[in-house]
């Protein structure tokens, strides 16, 4: 009882509000790169789909390289990578190199990797979609930036929000590696704090039932969202 | 682009590989064991362990490896640090290496990843067959080892081509915890040399090698089916 006591003193009341407030960036490094991911990948379905050759190519590259590396690895090389080259440009100007803000570093970087995984995804759900419906929204002279928006994104939603859905949750997980780079993110935070007060395992282990709640919540409003968008789809 | 290093370096990079290696190779064959063991777990009708078994791939599945990682290494490791009759076994020089951790953590993962894509493997399997063997006779674990685990394991085989690549790219985790596998070599090296990107594309290159050669041996594997394609 003492040792609650102390657990709850130490984890909610002397660092409750800084977990809460990594929580909150974490939730929002996930969501920043779960849309660079999905506009990514839409980009590279269309292209693996219908694009070029040499294009194609270097799509299946992305796809690839991108599933085959580790996302630590990833991330470190795109890390400094980027900010080396936003540095490279800056210095061309004429301009002083300047600190990478840290938080549109994780996005960007996270949305690189998840493009690929949400690609293939979205590819094998476009695909999915009955061509008959494509032919005839072109037969009525849709372009096709029309058939893309009213046609194509909608119904090929139903078949991939269950993949969709897991790499939400791929996401709010790969987030913790961000921490590694240095980001004041939720794992970050439970390292400053596990630090300073050496209680490791209590801290570890609070973080873990946060981010369990995290994706326990998540899961919840999928299955909400996937009956939403899923209620004209034909019953088996 | 500068790399120099390499004849210096190569040896720790060939040890490195053998790390990544061993903790593909232990962790891959213990978590399958396990995840087994939790698949039959997820389908028993007993059910508590069938609680226990959803619990434990929630958990799992749940939280980020990373996290789990650091309860295991520091969290464990911090209690055992205090208990002075383990520091003084036989055990203690495993305990201090991060590399057990790292591989127990990644056995735990396995289970819980593995242990829900064999769930519903499991449970794919053509219920005749296993009735038909429950007629002759069979022990139920003769039934296990010989109809229904075969046949999942062939169902699956891109699956667990999938899971063996991934679980390739976590083993990278171990370098957080001060393990000398290929990616903490990349950083040794980066230190060391304070260059930035060499390191890190060899040992991408490496991690690309060893995922093509998991694909090649499950190709293999899948080619050898004594599967009729009916198309």
């Amino acid at each position: 009882m003492q040792w609650l006591n102390h657990a709850f003193e130490v984890v909610v009341l002397e660092w409750g509000l800084q977990l809460l407030q990594g929580a909150l960036v974490t939730l929002q490094i996930a969501a920043g790169a779960f849309a660079i991911g999905m506009a990514i990948g839409v980009l590279v379905a269309m292209v693996k789909l219908s694009g070029p050759r040499p294009l194609i190519r270097l799509a299946d590259l992305y796809t690839t390289l991108c599933r085959a590396i580790p996302e630590l690895l990833l991330i470190l090389l795109l890390y400094y990578a980027g900010s080396d080259l936003i540095n490279f440009v800056l210095a061309r100007f004429g301009q002083e190199p300047a600190e990478i803000n840290g938080f549109f570093a994780a996005v960007v970087v996270l949305g690189i990797v998840q493009g690929a995984y949400a690609g293939e995804i979205i590819r094998g759900a476009i695909q999915a979609i009955p061509s008959g419906h494509i032919e005839a929204a072109r037969a009525f002279g849709c372009r096709r930036t029309l058939i893309l928006r009213r046609i194509i994104l909608p119904e090929m939603l139903p078949y991939a929000i269950g993949g969709l859905s897991n790499l939400w949750l791929v996401l709010i997980k790969d987030s913790a590696l961000i921490s590694i780079v240095g980001y004041s993110e939720l794992l970050f935070t439970t390292k400053q704090a596990a630090g300073s007060t050496r209680e490791y395992l209590l801290f570890y282990l609070s973080v873990s039932a946060l981010y369990l709640l995290i994706t326990l919540l998540s899961n919840l409003l999928f299955s909400r969202i996937d009956h939403h968008i899923a209620r004209w789809m034909p019953a088996h | 682009m500068d790399f120099s290093w390499f004849s210096e370096y190569h040896p720790q990079l060939w040890l490195a590989a053998l790390t990544t290696v061993q903790l593909l190779l232990v962790s891959g064959s213990a978590g399958f064991v396990l995840a087994i063991l939790v698949g039959f777990g997820r389908l028993s009708k007993q059910p508590f362990i069938a609680w226990f078994s959803l619990s434990y791939t929630n958990l799992i599945r749940g939280t980020p490896l990373l996290v789990q990682i650091y309860v295991l290494y520091y969290g464990l490791g911090s209690l055992f640090q205090d208990m002075p009759t383990l520091r003084d076994s036989i055990l203690w020089p495993y305990l201090r290496e991060g590399f057990w951790y790292v591989a127990l953590a990644l056995t735990l993962s396995v289970g819980g990843y593995l242990g829900e894509v064999l769930k519903s493997g499991l449970r794919a399997v053509p219920k005749g067959g296993l009735e038909a063997a429950r007629a002759l006779g069979m022990p139920r674990l003769l039934v296990i080892r010989r109809i229904w685990l075969p046949q999942t394991l062939y169902m699956l085989l891109p699956t667990l081509a999938g899971e063996s690549v991934m679980l390739l790219k976590s083993t990278a985790l171990a370098s957080t915890v001060a393990v000398m596998d290929a990616l903490g070599v990349a950083n040794l090296i980066r230190n060391q040399t304070f260059l930035t990107y060499e390191p890190l594309l060899i040992i991408a290159g490496l991690y690309l090698l060893l995922a093509i050669a998991i694909e090649q041996l499950f190709k293999r594997l899948e080619s050898r089916l004594p599967f009729r394609n009916a198309l």
